[in-house]
């Protein structure tokens, strides 16, 4: 427990990664927003106002769900499935909405914003600010807003403004400079919701807390119908914040491996793909030091999946340092893999995933199989798949190859 | 004395033009051209911006700008080499701006090697805030590159002290809130920022950021020691391209007669 209080250090760093490399009108705002956060996380009446929105608003707990004909159609480990996609807005994403809108409200921002990739931290943002009543706009990259229209429809639903992000490779990476950037010149009275484990100090630390109530559920769950921790924990690791709120309770439980789902996209050996740790190099993205796919040179180079979700050339952080230190290991899965899990777990549980999710899914299956019938996986199913149904089935009548 | 000390010292003017342009938009042997028109024309230093896949602290011109000279192929240590191509007939001030990923991957101590072989004089980097800056400042002051800090509107007496206690060659005094890009007015804050960081150092002080007018410059120039200008010539720059394609002598003269413009309000002959 010692390991978790230490990190991230004062200058929110993990190891070497993670910092505050932002420009300098962002700083006083993020040293004003980390004292802001430190103080209310230590408040009981914020922690329980907080939990009272995520019982009786967001759903939780969520199921843990064990996989019966999953188990048996893979032949190995118990698996069972975390399901935050049975959370409101059909992800884990609102866990940190829901933090981060209270933060914003407590502190007297009446203005939010928030950058997308696959709709669903948008989807998020734009739920919790109709729910406190704030004014909300989410930048989404151009890209990403034609592979999730009935998410883009959604968050005009509930009230927001969708700023499209027209520069670079418009997806994710782009629409979270185009929100920095935003937030440069309206930092004085809007609060930034990032959605992952991204970002500058205190980002990481802040949505790892948010998301942490995954891990804590997780525990006292599979401890109520196994009587004890889990062999392995699967997530997927897009920036990873389902993953780091499901690792980071067990991070001191060393009997827990701790598998991370990067998208390999076409394949980690080709160009296309979204590994960052596997192939990626340490460098700075969005304020933070991480690993980070990069040219020669430095400059940042586009990524690509399947999902909208895990399309992100860096990682959080923590994971960063999760890899170096070797307790988490973290491994690729390509789109077609992901796809077959998508198919495997909605034919044999009734249960479609996000894409984001199948990749989870894909890994556990392969860990599965070379595992004792009597040991246990638990996978971070941290989506419903509605958002890709449209996707999956275009790319189910597109010819041999486009796929 | 060094040349970024001399830069703020010519007798002749009230304040120093410092104009911007981005390293190798829209070729390497244009953006060459281009910046020896602009010292012609009255810099007393040049910001040489080298281009970056994802430039935070700039707005759509420079983003666009630095598209363009990384679709020709300009990398790095290209910007070395212009850096000395410029050097060899010149004793204004040039300075490199970079964001810090391109500078950490290159590492610290070859960049800043290479940037004293090169002959520059400073080098900015605008997401290297003064808490992460102490390894790079190292690494700058063995070589006598001076690291040029930034200071905002919303730094605070706290911040502005203690970047202003790290600081080389100048301090950089973000005009407004936002990225770099035109704006029709300079706020009236950075007024403030600039009085406030003259109690913390002797350096000289340059506004940027949104400076966009000869009216801007001679207004900046009643309380600042410099006037940073990017957007606003490299839009100038654009126009000239979209209008004459083929004719580089033609952008020249754009940059030229803009940077003559901005220069005006500064020279002390003008009589003001």
């Amino acid at each position: 427990m010692t390991q978790q209080n230490a990190y991230p250090d004062a200058l929110g760093r993990f190891g070497a990664y993670g910092g505050r490399f932002v420009p300098e009108t962002l700083m006083s705002a993020l040293q004003q927003l980390e004292a802001d956060y430190r103080r209310l996380a230590g408040d009981p009446a914020f922690q329980s106002e907080l939990r009272g929105y995520l019982e009786t608003y967001a759903g939780r707990p969520t199921p843990l769900y064990f996989a019966r004909r999953l188990t048996a159609a893979v032949g190995g480990a118990k698996i069972y499935l975390k399901r935050e996609d049975l959370n409101h807005t059909g992800a884990h994403k609102i866990n940190n909405c829901l933090g981060q809108a209270l933060l914003a409200v407590k502190t007297g921002k009446r203005k939010v914003i928030a950058e997308t990739g696959a709709g669903q931290h948008g989807v998020a943002t734009a739920t919790v600010a109709a729910l406190f009543g704030l004014e909300c706009k989410v930048f989404m990259g151009e890209e990403d807003m034609r592979r999730q229209a009935l998410n883009v429809f959604r968050m005009r639903m509930l009230g927001a403004e969708v700023v499209p992000a027209t520069s670079g490779t418009r997806t994710l990476k782009d629409a979270t400079n185009e929100a920095i950037r935003y937030w440069v010149e309206h930092v004085e009275d809007t609060y930034y919701i990032i959605g992952s484990v991204v970002g500058p100090h205190p980002y990481p630390m802040m949505v790892r807390d948010f998301q942490r109530v995954i891990g804590d559920e997780t525990k006292r769950q599979i401890v109520e119908r196994e009587g004890r921790l889990p062999d392995m924990l699967v997530a997927c690791v897009g920036g990873g914040s389902n993953a780091m709120g499901m690792f980071y309770p067990f991070v001191a439980d060393r009997e827990v491996a701790l598998v991370g789902v990067e998208a390999a996209g076409r394949g980690i050996e080709t160009s296309e793909h979204a590994a960052s740790i596997r192939r990626g190099r340490p460098g700075v993205l969005h304020g933070a030091m991480t690993y980070l796919l990069q040219d020669e040179f430095g400059q940042v180079t586009p990524a690509h999946s399947i999902s909208a979700g895990l399309d992100y050339p860096g990682v959080g952080p923590e994971h960063a340092w999760l890899h170096d230190t070797g307790r988490a290991r973290y491994e690729p899965i390509t789109d077609e893999e992901a796809l077959e899990a998508f198919y495997l777990l909605s034919k044999t549980e009734g249960i479609i995933p996000a894409l984001e999710s199948a990749h989870a899914v894909a890994q556990a299956v392969k860990e599965a199989r070379s595992m004792d019938k009597d040991q246990v996986v638990v996978v971070c199913l941290s989506g419903r798949g509605d958002k890709d149904v449209e996707q999956v089935a275009a790319l189910a009548r597109a010819p041999e190859g486009e796929a | 004395m060094d040349r970024i000390a001399r830069a703020f010292r010519r007798p002749e003017k009230r304040a120093a033009l410092i104009p911007f342009l981005t390293a190798g938009d829209p070729s390497f042997d244009a953006s060459f051209a281009l910046f020896r028109e602009v010292i012609a024309a009255g810099a007393d230093l040049v910001e040489i911006g080298i281009p970056y896949s994802d430039p935070l602290a700039d707005g759509p011109v420079i983003q666009a700008a630095s598209l363009r000279s990384l679709r020709a192929g300009f990398s790095l240590p290209k910007a070395f080499e212009l850096t000395a191509a410029l050097r060899r007939d010149t004793e204004a001030g040039l300075v490199l701006f970079t964001y810090v990923n391109p500078l950490f991957q290159y590492t610290p101590e070859r960049f800043f090697r290479d940037a004293k072989a090169a002959g520059a004089d400073g080098v900015i980097v605008p997401d290297l805030p003064v808490e992460e800056s102490d390894p790079v400042r190292a690494v700058a002051d063995r070589y006598g590159v001076a690291l040029i800090p930034l200071i905002a509107p919303t730094s605070g007496e706290e911040r502005v002290a203690r970047v202003c206690a790290a600081a080389r060659g100048f301090v950089y005094c973000v005009s407004s809130l936002g990225v770099t890009g035109e704006r029709a007015h300079v706020s009236a804050r950075v007024r403030e920022l600039v009085a406030m960081a003259r109690r913390y150092t002797s350096l000289p002080l340059c506004v940027g950021f949104g400076v966009s007018a000869p009216d801007h410059v001679q207004s900046i120039a009643e309380y600042a020691d410099g006037v940073i200008v990017g957007s606003a010539l490299i839009r100038r720059l654009e126009r000239a391209m979209a209008d004459w394609p083929e004719d580089e002598a033609a952008w020249a003269e754009a940059v030229r007669s803009f940077v003559r413009e901005l220069n005006f309000p500064l020279l002390r002959q003008a009589g003001m």
